[in-house]
Formats: structure tokens, C-alpha cells, sequence
């Protein structure tokens, strides 16, 4: 395995996050609506996880390190695990698990439906990051966890239903997203590893 | 087998006074005797008086603190219901004038200045003009009511308010039989009000919420100054604000400027944006479901990790009894 210490810092950093958004709630740091803003930061935090996991095949051409790719599996598990985290605490905290009605939840709500079918993509995507999935499903892998784009799409609609009169961090997130699908075009991907190739070329030199 | 049986005088355990209230009727004392003792130097007084934990100190204008000394405490009260500390009414709430988040309110509304603030009243009506505060609030003894105050986002608080039946105000005014409604408008102003200053809001100012005229005249209407024993503090709506208990939370709007007695219903601030989110009635409704969540159960602040304090939301927030016969004969789930 390349880069063990760096896998093990990015694993202790991304799993120390809910645990000190827990922490804070604990000790009542998060104000009177707690359970509202653990759900509220976990669904951010998929989704920045799941745009992190995005961004390292594009960074691996754009600059001279060939690294990047290395992390790309243990983000995309971590945005997996902070959307079921996520999950939980609404069933918790907003339902107060009280389940009557719930299925008419998610056929009534637009956001909720999108939210539970980013969530099975994302499984799906979990459930195959591995390498025994990626030898067994050999071409087909790829295709399969090219379901991510469109995954990012849906999360991006489940966060705009939700947020209501102000759409400024929203738009953050859909910009950042939109740049780095737009780095997956074939012809811009092909001028930024060019870019990448002559950056490494030059770093040997 | 021992059986007891009590003498007649001995007290049963259901009427032993609470050892809260018991506290507190000492505490009343002991005010009592501190406010007598502070009489001659009224800062003192002031920083010892608070009815409520926690409140922080307030520069009250001179017209609140001659009408407080004179208010009818617990006028209304919300029986087994506990009060919303006061932190949490004064940090977590919505006054997008002042930003999107919960926090934001508290943070830049202090900066508002509230002195003057005058009162535009026009429209169909016999006494038009232009009042002061002072004006308005001069006549009518001040009430404290503890209300519940269910937001539209599926959370409620209970809260101490101080005020007087907007009724009162309404009939001072004077409206003329044209006037069918009353509108409501906040402040706008944008250089103390940084919301108003953000590139992504989607809001239209200035804030407009609206009543029908039986609404605004129905008692439990109430024209607010104040909240737990003290004068409002600028991010709960200072100086003047509307509090309409058996509405979700929005349609009591804060910070008013200007009231107006109108013959059509007025086109209302979230109603416009979202007509299918948000009706011009916002009586709170369990079996009417905002698009986006339930609104059959509701978060009682504050919650924590441990107890998500999550209940059922009662029909009007639990005032059915004196507001459901405003609206017999209409279709609540379509007039939402």
C-alpha cells in the first residue's frame, strides 16, 4: 500500500470530525437545536467528502504528484459513512424515530426521495470499493462507479430543496461540483494531463 | 399488614407546593425586599429585577419602564408547559433582515437602532398618521402572556410575552368598515440590516405579513414590547412587534413601521415567494404537511443529544378552543 501514514492521518482526521461535532453537542456548544445541526453538518460533509473524492484524478493530472489517486477510495467510503450518519440522525433527532407516515415521506417529499436514491448509489459505490468487486466486475467496475456523477447531481438538487432563503453556500458547493465535472470532459481532460505530464517531466528533470 | 389511615388534617402529597414554586415565592420576597431597598439608586433595582434566569440587562426606554412597573404578570399562561431559557429565545431565531442563520440575528442586530421609531398607520382608517412608540403604547396596561411559538420549520419554544391585545390598538385607530385586513411592515434598512445586504437572498424587502380583520381583533392578538419581564431585545423584533400564537411562527412580525387597514388580502412576504409552501392563513396545522416536511410533530427547544424532545403539533398550537371559530365553513387544507 502507497503512502500508509498519509492514508492513516486523512482516516484519524475525517473520523475526527463527527466526534467533535458530537462532542460540541455534549456539552451543549451546538445550541438549543442540536440534533438540527448534526444532520445539517453531516449532509455538508458527505457532500464535501464525495467532492474531495471527485477532485483527485483531476488533481493527479493538474500537478506533479501522481499521490492523489490513493486517497480517492477512503473519501468516497467516508462520504458513504457521513451520508449514513447523516441518515441516522434525521430518523433520530427530527423524526424522533417514530416511523408513522414515513413511507408517505418519502413518496410526498421531492428532497427526502432524492436524498434515499443518493444514498443507494452511493451503497452501491461502497459496497463494490474494494478489490476483489473491481477484479470480479473487471470493465464493468468503471461503469458502475461512473454512477457518481450523477449522484453528485441528485445531492446537489436534495441540498438546494432544502436550504431556503439563502442559496450562498449552495452555489459554493454547485460551483466547485460543476468545475470538477467539467474536468472529466474528455477534452479537457487530455489538456490537463498534458499539463500534468510536462509538470512531471519537469520535476525529473 | 399495616394500613395507614391519614387524620383528616395531614396533607396529602398532591398538595404540598412544588419546592420550585416554593423557591420562587421566596425569591419574589427577597426581590420585593431588594427592589424596596434599591428604591433610591433605580440602576441597582434595574440590574437586580429580572423575572427570568439568564436575561441580560437592557437599556429600556423610559416610556417601558414606567408602564412595567404597572404590568399584569402571567395575564395568560401556558399550563405544564416549561419556559424556553432566555439564551435560547434571544440566540436561535429567524430575522433574515438581519442574515439566513439562527446565530446571525443575535450577532448584527444589536447595531439597529430603535430610538426613534415611529409607526406609519394608513389606509382605511379614521385616525391616519404618523405615532411614536410612545404614542402607541401610552393608554393600555401591559400583559404578560407565555405563549407557544411554533415555527414553520417544525420547531417550537415557549415564551413570556409583554404587550397588549392588538384589538385595543386597532380600535383606537379606528378603522372605517372598508378595511378588511390589516398589513403589517418591517423595517428595512439596509446599512444596519446586513441580510439585506446579501447577493444570495431570494427575499423581497421590505417584510409584509398580513391578518384578516377578525384575526387582528381576536384577543389573543398581541401587539408586543417585551419579553421575559424586560423590553425586547432588537433580534426578537424591537421595539414593536406582532405575536399571533395560533399562526406558525412568521406571521408574527417583528420590528413594525407600518400598519395598514386594506380592503384586499395583502400579497404576504413567504406567500409570494412560495405560494405552495406558504399560505396568507398559517393557522399551525399537523395534517398539512409543508411541501418539504411534516408538520405533525415538532422539536421542543431545547433539545440535546439525549432527548430529541420531539412532540405532536396541536391543531392552531393547541388554542383551538378560542381561534377555530374564525375559520368555520373554510377548507383549512386549502387555505393553508
Amino acid at each position: 500500500m502507497r503512502y500508509p501514514w498519509r492514508r492513516l492521518l486523512l482516516f484519524l482526521a475525517a473520523a475526527s470530525v463527527p466526534c467533535y461535532w458530537l462532542y460540541l453537542g455534549t456539552i451543549a456548544a451546538l445550541g438549543p437545536d442540536p440534533g438540527k445541526v448534526l444532520v445539517d453538518n453531516l449532509g455538508e460533509g458527505a457532500l464535501v467528502m464525495l467532492l474531495c473524492s471527485l477532485a483527485m484524478t483531476p488533481l493527479q493530472r493538474l500537478t506533479a504528484w501522481s499521490g492523489w489517486v490513493a486517497f480517492r477510495r477512503q473519501l468516497g467510503l467516508w462520504s458513504f459513512a457521513y451520508a449514513v450518519l447523516h441518515v441516522s440522525a434525521y430518523l433520530y433527532f427530527l423524526l424522533g424515530l417514530d416511523f408513522t407516515g414515513f413511507t408517505a415521506e418519502l413518496v410526498e417529499r421531492p428532497y427526502i426521495a432524492a436524498g434515499a436514491i443518493a444514498l443507494m448509489g452511493l451503497s452501491a459505490l461502497a459496497a463494490t470499493s474494494n478489490g476483489g468487486s473491481m477484479r470480479k466486475l473487471g470493465k464493468r467496475w468503471k461503469k458502475l462507479h461512473r454512477v457518481v456523477y450523477p449522484i453528485v447531481l441528485i445531492v446537489l438538487l436534495h441540498m438546494l430543496w432544502v436550504v431556503r432563503a439563502d442559496a450562498g453556500r449552495w452555489a459554493l458547493y454547485a460551483t466547485v461540483a460543476a468545475v470538477l465535472l467539467l474536468a472529466r470532459l474528455p477534452s479537457v481532460e487530455r489538456k490537463l494531463a498534458g499539463r500534468g505530464r510536462a509538470k512531471r517531466v519537469r520535476s525529473i528533470d | 399488614m399495616l394500613i395507614k389511615i391519614p387524620r383528616r388534617s395531614d396533607c396529602r402529597e398532591s398538595e404540598v407546593t412544588p419546592e420550585a414554586l416554593y423557591l420562587n415565592r421566596r425569591q419574589t420576597l427577597q426581590l420585593t425586599a431588594i427592589s424596596v431597598a434599591c428604591a433610591g439608586f433605580p440602576l441597582m433595582a434595574h440590574a437586580q429585577e429580572w423575572r427570568y434566569e439568564g436575561v441580560d440587562a437592557a437599556d429600556a426606554p423610559a416610556w417601558f419602564d414606567a408602564k412595567g412597573d404597572k404590568a399584569r404578570w402571567e395575564a395568560v399562561v401556558a399550563k405544564g408547559e416549561a419556559i424556553t431559557p432566555y439564551r435560547d429565545a434571544t440566540h436561535y431565531n429567524n430575522f433574515y433582515e438581519f442574515g439566513p442563520d439562527k446565530g446571525d440575528p443575535a450577532a448584527h442586530a444589536p447595531k439597529l437602532v430603535t430610538e426613534p421609531w415611529t409607526v406609519m398607520v394608513d389606509g382605511e382608517v379614521a385616525n391616519p398618521g404618523t405615532y411614536s412608540v410612545e404614542d402607541l403604547f401610552a393608554a393600555p396596561r401591559l400583559e404578560e402572556r407565555i405563549y407557544r411559538l411554533r415555527c414553520v420549520e417544525a420547531w417550537s419554544m415557549v415564551i413570556p410575552w409583554l404587550g397588549f391585545p392588538l384589538a385595543e390598538l386597532i380600535r383606537r385607530l379606528e378603522p372605517t368598515s372598508n378595511a378588511k385586513f390589516v398589513r403589517f411592515e418591517t423595517l428595512a434598512r439596509p446599512e444596519q440590516m446586513p441580510g439585506m445586504r446579501a447577493g444570495f437572498s431570494l427575499i423581497g424587502w421590505p417584510y409584509i405579513e398580513g391578518l384578516r380583520m377578525d384575526e387582528a381583533m381576536h384577543p389573543l392578538s398581541l401587539m408586543t414590547v417585551g419579553m421575559y419581564g424586560r423590553v425586547l431585545p432588537n433580534q426578537n423584533g424591537a421595539p414593536l412587534r406582532l405575536i399571533v400564537p395560533w399562526k406558525y411562527g412568521f406571521k408574527s412580525i417583528k420590528s413594525i413601521v407600518r400598519i395598514s387597514f386594506v380592503r384586499e388580502q395583502p400579497a404576504t412576504t413567504w406567500q409570494t415567494m412560495a405560494p405552495q409552501e406558504y399560505g396568507f392563513y398559517a393557522n399551525v396545522n399537523p395534517d398539512v404537511s409543508h411541501p418539504r416536511w411534516s408538520q405533525a410533530r415538532e422539536r421542543r427547544l431545547p433539545g440535546s443529544l439525549f432527548s430529541p424532545n420531539v412532540r405532536a403539533t396541536l391543531a392552531f398550537n393547541g388554542y383551538a378552543d378560542e381561534v377555530s371559530s374564525l375559520y368555520a365553513g373554510m377548507d383549512l387544507s386549502k387555505d393553508y
